[in-house]
């Protein structure tokens, strides 16, 4: 039974790294239709990059916002550069360039950094909570986790549903000629919306980051997981990536807890294939209407 | 007078041709128009040329000749499948492991005969394409992307998850059947790569003119003008992800008797990309790009430690130089030349083709 709990809380903890990666994925392709492959890439190199200010002797809190902040430039800067000159061509070709700039980035790390794993260190202890008598699989760092998640989740619905720049940003995804006719800069908005994903992809991975192995490669399979709760959640609302990142947190944690930690990215794509036989539109999407 | 002739004569007969001289002869030249007759002309040329590159060439650069030949056969699966029907796959990789690792099970197992075995390869492979494949077509966009990802990373895991059976970090050991008379074993190999590459393309290139081959690039240009015109959408795009895992099948397999070992690093996501910056190199959709993608992916890693030998790169970037080529070939070529090299030769070829027409005749 202690065993079955800690799996589950496991689970929790991951499912909401996985949700926080969705959410990057999510805010990019509600906005361009485009799944960004290199969001996992871009919060590993900025991670790194916190890393060798962490070494440098910067507090961590410090390194943590210079990271955010790093990304969001990162993700500005992806967009303007990338992806602006690809607009209007075939859907595959930004696709294909987003592949591409996961591999340079992970070969970039790779030449700054090294191939060896190393640890990254955490804001607060790893070590299990005390219920009573029994330690339980859950830290201070995962009840970090959850909050740091959280405050994601909640200030972007808080953006979308309650400023004139999340209407403007719905309203550009939306229709994006109507939005310019009415004013809004929708170039600057696309701009905006990677950077913020970017911030979103940089957070999940300085929350994986102490709890994995840390080598250029770390975000590969935490890209996967999320991208597996964003077409759960249906690829659409902050909502759904929250769900969808708990349910493939769970069935991953529970995989890797019963089966075999090396079938835990099978598990996903069962979990992904079941979904998208049953329900394909995902779990929390409104049905599409697609138009000649 | 046959097909092509009346066709040949139609196409020249708006424009007057002198009859005689050698230029006139040179201009006359065509491929047959029909499409089976075409490709096996063209086939029979590579063959020949490869052939009596095979006689010329040194013993290493024989094994090379493979490899180039059975990379040709994952890229031009690839191709089909992106150029043709609009689809991507991260897990071409992955899809090679199934073939090599089904020859090298079947090696280990039984005793059935090569051909035999190289077939087997294929269609588990399909097989495994189908699975993928089905639930993918249930959405729009880059679905098929990342279900194939998730195949890459996940994998050459599940081998070592079960290194009983597919022997971990070890791997299975494959053997090459010994060549007949005195034929020296590169060339007997690359000999099956060339053959199993051309026989392959030849196929690819007939299904690419078929009526799947038109029913893949409506499904690509518009899936919902091809299903108003009776083409049925999702199951085209099984069939053109299952086309492209057999012909990955097939290139592990060669892989694994090339290799002579098949274990679970030797797959890694990098090897899923690079394919894929191969094809998109050669040029998405061209059966004949293939070639330049399969070239330079296996002198590449050559190429690259050379390199960084010469500027004094260190040991940790000239690790990571290939893949960074083939980042930076996906996002340049998908920048400045979506069409690869195929696409800028057939620019250039038709420039020179225009000037020799308009230039005056003597």
């Amino acid at each position: 039974m202690s065993f079955f709990v800690d799996v589950t809380l496991n689970g929790v903890s991951n499912g909401m790294i996985f949700a926080a990666m969705a959410l990057a994925l999510v805010f990019i392709y509600r906005a361009t239709n485009i799944i960004n492959f290199a969001q996992g890439a871009m919060g590993m190199l900025t991670t790194f990059i916190a890393f060798s200010l962490l070494n440098r002797g910067l507090g961590y809190w410090e390194a943590f916002a210079v990271t955010l902040a790093i990304g969001f430039v990162l993700g500005a800067l992806v967009e303007r550069v990338l992806m602006r000159p690809l607009q209007g061509k075939p859907e595959l070709n930004p696709v294909i360039v987003t592949i591409g700039l996961l591999i340079v980035l992970e070969g970039i790390a790779g030449s700054v950094w090294g191939n060896n794993a190393r640890g990254f260190p955490p804001a607060f202890s790893q070590t299990g909570l005390k219920v009573g008598h029994t330690k339980i699989a859950f830290s201070h760092f995962d009840v970090f986790i959850v909050g740091a998640v959280l405050v994601l989740m909640v200030a972007t619905l808080a953006l979308f549903r309650g400023t004139n720049l999340g209407l403007r940003m719905r309203a550009s995804a939306f229709a994006p000629e109507v939005a310019r006719l009415l004013g809004v800069r929708v170039g600057r908005i696309l701009t905006l919306g990677w950077a913020l994903a970017a911030v979103a992809g940089s957070l999940a991975a300085l929350l994986v980051a102490p709890t994995t192995s840390f080598s250029p490669y770390f975000m590969d399979l935490n890209l996967v997981f999320g991208f597996t709760a964003a077409v759960i959640g249906g690829l659409d609302s902050p909502v759904g990536a929250l769900v969808g990142g708990l349910i493939t947190g769970l069935g991953v944690s529970y995989v890797g807890g019963y089966l075999g930690s090396s079938l835990q990215p099978l598990g996903a794509l069962a979990l992904l294939m079941v979904v998208l036989m049953a329900r394909p539109q995902g779990i929390f999407a409104r049905p599409e209407a697609r138009r000649v | 007078m046959s097909d092509t002739e009346v066709t040949r004569r139609a196409r020249g007969a708006h424009r007057a041709r002198p009859t005689t001289g050698w230029i006139a002869r040179v201009r006359r030249l065509r491929l047959p128009t029909q499409p089976m007759l075409r490709h096996l002309v063209l086939a029979g040329a590579a063959a020949v040329g490869f052939y009596v590159l095979t006689s010329v060439l040194s013993e290493y650069n024989n094994f090379q000749l493979g490899e180039i030949a059975l990379y040709a056969v994952a890229l031009a699966g690839l191709t089909v499948l992106t150029g043709t029907n609009g689809q991507i796959s991260l897990g071409h990789g992955a899809l090679m492991a199934v073939g090599a690792y089904t020859v090298a099970l079947l090696m280990t197992h039984t005793h059935m005969n090569l051909v035999v075995e190289i077939l087997a390869a294929i269609a588990v492979t399909t097989a495994v394409g189908v699975v993928v494949g089905v639930p993918a077509t249930r959405l729009r966009g880059p679905y098929l992307a990342g279900m194939t990802l998730i195949l890459a990373l996940g994998l050459p895991l599940l081998a070592d998850q079960y290194s009983s059976v597919f022997g971990g970090d070890q791997g299975l050991t494959v053997t090459v059947p010994s060549p007949p008379g005195t034929i020296d074993p590169e060339k007997w190999l690359a000999w099956i790569e060339i053959l199993g590459a051309v026989v392959c393309l030849v196929l690819l290139a007939n299904v690419m003119r078929s009526r799947f081959g038109r029913a893949f690039r409506a499904v690509r240009d518009d899936e919902i003008a091809a299903s108003l015109a009776g083409v049925h959408v999702a199951r085209t795009k099984v069939i053109a992800f299952a086309v492209s895992a057999g012909c990955a099948g097939l290139a592990g397999a060669f892989l694994a008797l090339s290799t002579g070992v098949v274990n679970t690093g030797e797959f890694p996501l990098s090897l899923s990309i690079g394919i894929l910056a191969g094809m998109v190199l050669g040029g998405a959709g061209s059966l004949m790009g293939v070639w330049w993608g399969a070239i330079a992916l296996v002198y590449l890693p050559q190429w690259s430690t050379s390199f960084s030998k010469t500027f004094n790169l260190g040991s940790s970037v000239s690790a990571y130089f290939a893949i960074i080529v083939y980042g930076v070939v996906l996002i340049v070529v998908m920048l400045l030349a979506p069409s690869g090299i195929q696409g800028g030769l057939r620019r250039v070829g038709l420039v020179i083709r225009n000037r020799v027409r308009s230039a005056p005749e003597y």
